[in-house]
């Protein structure tokens, strides 16, 4: 039970576990100011390929039903004949052709260059395009680039697809130019594993990689509440806490006790609440856990912010505990 | 009873999921810390920021006022320099948390792709074009030079064993066109070609089986430019097996006219597509001072508007195989299309010069 709790760690870990620490990437502005991107994950990209793909595929075949019907209408007779009928379907069929190519080329072209740097999947899995950036500084993502990086998609993807395909229906030499394609494929498939920044071949010699496109709420303050200046509004308890209880924390925990609020759930509160009391010997009754975190929480932060514009930081409830 | 009590509780319960909570505007002073006045001091200028920036990513440009267009940079400086302060002096995690995703948002829309794709197509007609076919003058030398020795290797080939036509021409171009046929037919597949139908259908299948070609060309340069060589020089020895044939029954300058009038515009295309990948794949064998990663980076961009061109190009060459050369049908009126054609590209690129850095 002890051993669940939020705030408990194994004294070994000084610093905070960085799960994203891989994938994190630290880009320089031109104003200065650093800012960290994520690496998409290799299988959100898949999963983004995977959504375009299907609706590629959807988007042809529509068109081609829609197409396929005029052409009805009008009659289909495309061997010979100079009436008018035979010269729509014409030109039917070379809109289909057209429109063919367009679906296979530009619809990532297209759509990346938007504003949102996305197609259509990689948007719904919370992705985007841009320029490879460095901690020397981070580059603009130009129509140049994202025209290179889809040029390249044809022989990791669509090439191979399509030899594939072709080798199965020809029910040709079929195991060894299918295995041919299945290697072709594989070595660019696999390509995103071999290099640390997950660049496919197309964003190699293009200059860019996918990183993820988070949308974040502004959450609200947590210091304007009755609470926070350590009044509670329930039980009119006064909560203040001594230089010594607050010096037990630092700023790990200080965080972990923003989420638990921010997610306001009843038990972990109370959870939370027993552990601090237990740490600096404070017995709080039942009830009110969200009115005394609150209270912890300004207080700790109050005390954290202050030595931080002093310059003295304490990371977590390990560090400088002699000091205090 | 019950029920009329509980009725609009439950429906201010389902219409809050739709409506927005309601904005608390709290005045800073009721903060007791003071990185939370800071924030509340600011945020309200975040959260235009944020309003123009989804406004901007939906692509509603027009929806958004002038006032808020212009007053975007520096909203963006503002909340830049609020992270940075946030940073050194508030401990608030889900604050920083959102001005990041906030400032990366606004980055990249100020710092985003800075033309619209018209104004890009503009520039890039009015000099960018020709300024990076310029920029790879040498791997056109060398495109160049592997196209015509693959068209000498392909004659030669066929002079010494003309079985050598069929492993080199597929079954698809080599119709009626073969080692051994009569004059007559050759010369019919060159002129009388007018009454053919579906020509448009024709000509947008070229293009388009062209235009992947080429990218196949372009985008091979990866493996260090070697299967592109193989490609340019496969392609060509196709032609040179071909002229070998022409002129087996005296029609060759028939032939190169019938081949001009598009194929000054196509083989330049495919030369240039060729030339594209070669250089890609020097900046990776050779990347000189530069990282490997940053040298394809590079060449990748330049070589990404000449590809542009490229498909530009085909279009235009399939327009004229496709109309054109039916149309055209005797050969001093075809060297004259296809020679003007070439005079063209060469002008275009090569003495077309703006002030226009690569």
């Amino acid at each position: 039970m002890a051993l669940s709790l939020p705030l408990r760690r194994k004294p070994v870990a000084h610093t905070p576990p960085d799960f994203d620490g891989k994938r994190r990437r630290i880009v320089t502005t031109p104003e200065g100011l650093t800012l960290p991107f994520l690496l998409a994950s290799r299988g959100a990209r898949a999963g983004a390929l995977m959504i375009d793909l299907t609706m590629i595929v959807g988007a042809m075949i529509g068109m081609t039903v829609i197409l396929f019907h005029l052409a009805d209408a009008a009659g289909i007779n495309l061997d010979g004949g100079k009436d008018p009928a035979a010269r729509a379907v014409q030109a039917l069929g070379v809109l289909w052709i057209i429109a063919l190519f367009l679906f296979r080329n530009a619809w990532f072209l297209f759509f990346e260059l938007g504003p949102r740097g996305a197609t259509p999947g990689k948007r719904m899995v919370g992705i985007r395009v841009a320029a490879r950036g460095s901690a020397k500084g981070g580059a603009r993502l130009t129509t140049e680039a994202v025209i290179a990086r889809n040029l390249v998609r044809d022989i990791e993807l669509f090439m191979p697809i399509t030899f594939i395909i072709s080798t199965w229906a020809n029910d040709g030499d079929t195991d060894l130019a299918s295995w041919a394609g299945a290697v072709w494929f594989l070595i660019f498939v696999l390509f995103p594993f071999f290099n640390r920044d997950r660049l496919r071949c197309g964003d190699l010699i293009a200059g860019t990689w996918v990183v993820e496109a988070p949308k974040r709420k502004l959450e609200q303050a947590l210091s304007v509440s009755d609470a926070a200046r350590g009044q509670s509004q329930t039980t009119g308890a006064q909560y203040r806490f001594s230089a010594e209880d607050l010096a037990v924390y630092g700023e790990f925990e200080l965080q972990t006790l923003e989420r638990v609020l921010r997610e306001n759930r009843e038990e972990a509160m109370r959870d939370v609440a027993q552990t601090i009391c237990r740490k600096i010997g404070w017995s709080a009754g039942a009830g009110d856990e969200r009115a005394f975190l609150e209270a912890y929480y300004a207080q700790l932060r109050a005390r954290l912010e202050t030595g931080m514009r002093f310059g003295k930081r304490k990371a977590d409830k390990h560090t400088g505990a002699s000091e205090n | 009873m019950t029920t009329a009590t509980a009725a609009p509780t439950i429906a201010q319960k389902i219409g809050g999921w739709f409506s927005k909570a309601p904005a608390q505007a709290v005045a800073a002073e009721h903060a007791a810390l003071r990185s939370d006045r800071f924030r509340l001091e600011r945020e309200s200028e975040w959260k235009r920021l944020e309003a123009i920036v989804t406004q901007m990513e939906a692509g509603r440009l027009r929806r958004i006022s002038d006032a808020d267009l212009l007053a975007l940079p520096a909203l963006y400086r503002t909340a830049a320099s609020s992270l940075s302060i946030a940073r050194e002096t508030s401990l608030d995690a889900a604050l920083i948390a959102y001005l990041e995703a906030l400032t990366q948002r606004a980055w990249f829309l100020v710092y985003g792709p800075r033309a619209s794709l018209w104004s890009w197509f503009k520039r890039f007609l009015g000099g960018e074009w020709s300024a990076s076919v310029r920029a790879m003058g040498t791997d056109i030398l060398i495109a160049l030079a592997l196209m015509v020795a693959g068209t000498v290797a392909g004659w030669l080939l066929v002079e010494s064993n003309p079985d050598w036509y069929y492993s080199l021409v597929s079954a698809g171009f080599a119709d009626e066109r073969v080692p051994g046929a009569s004059r007559e037919v050759l010369r019919g597949t060159l002129f009388g070609g007018q009454d053919q139908d579906g020509m448009s259908l024709f000509a947008a299948s070229l293009f388009s089986n062209n235009a992947q070609v080429s990218i196949l060309c372009f985008a091979l340069g990866f493996a260090f430019g070697l299967p592109t060589m193989l490609l340019l020089i496969h392609n060509t020895a196709l032609l040179g097996a071909m002229l070998w044939l022409y002129h087996g029954q005296g029609l060759l300058p028939d032939f190169v006219g019938w081949l001009s009038i598009h194929g000054t515009t196509e083989l330049f295309a495919i030369l240039l597509a060729g030339a594209a990948g070669l250089h890609i794949g020097r900046a990776m064998a050779f990347p000189g001072n530069a990282s490997v990663l940053d040298a394809a980076a590079a060449a990748g961009r330049r070589t990404a508007q000449v590809m542009t061109g490229v498909v530009l190009m085909l279009i235009i060459a399939a327009v004229l195989e496709g109309f054109a050369r039916q149309l055209v049908d005797n050969t001093p009126a075809r060297f004259t299309v296809g020679g003007f054609m070439l005079v063209f590209w060469i002008g275009y690129f090569f003495a077309f010069r703006r002030g226009v850095r690569v």
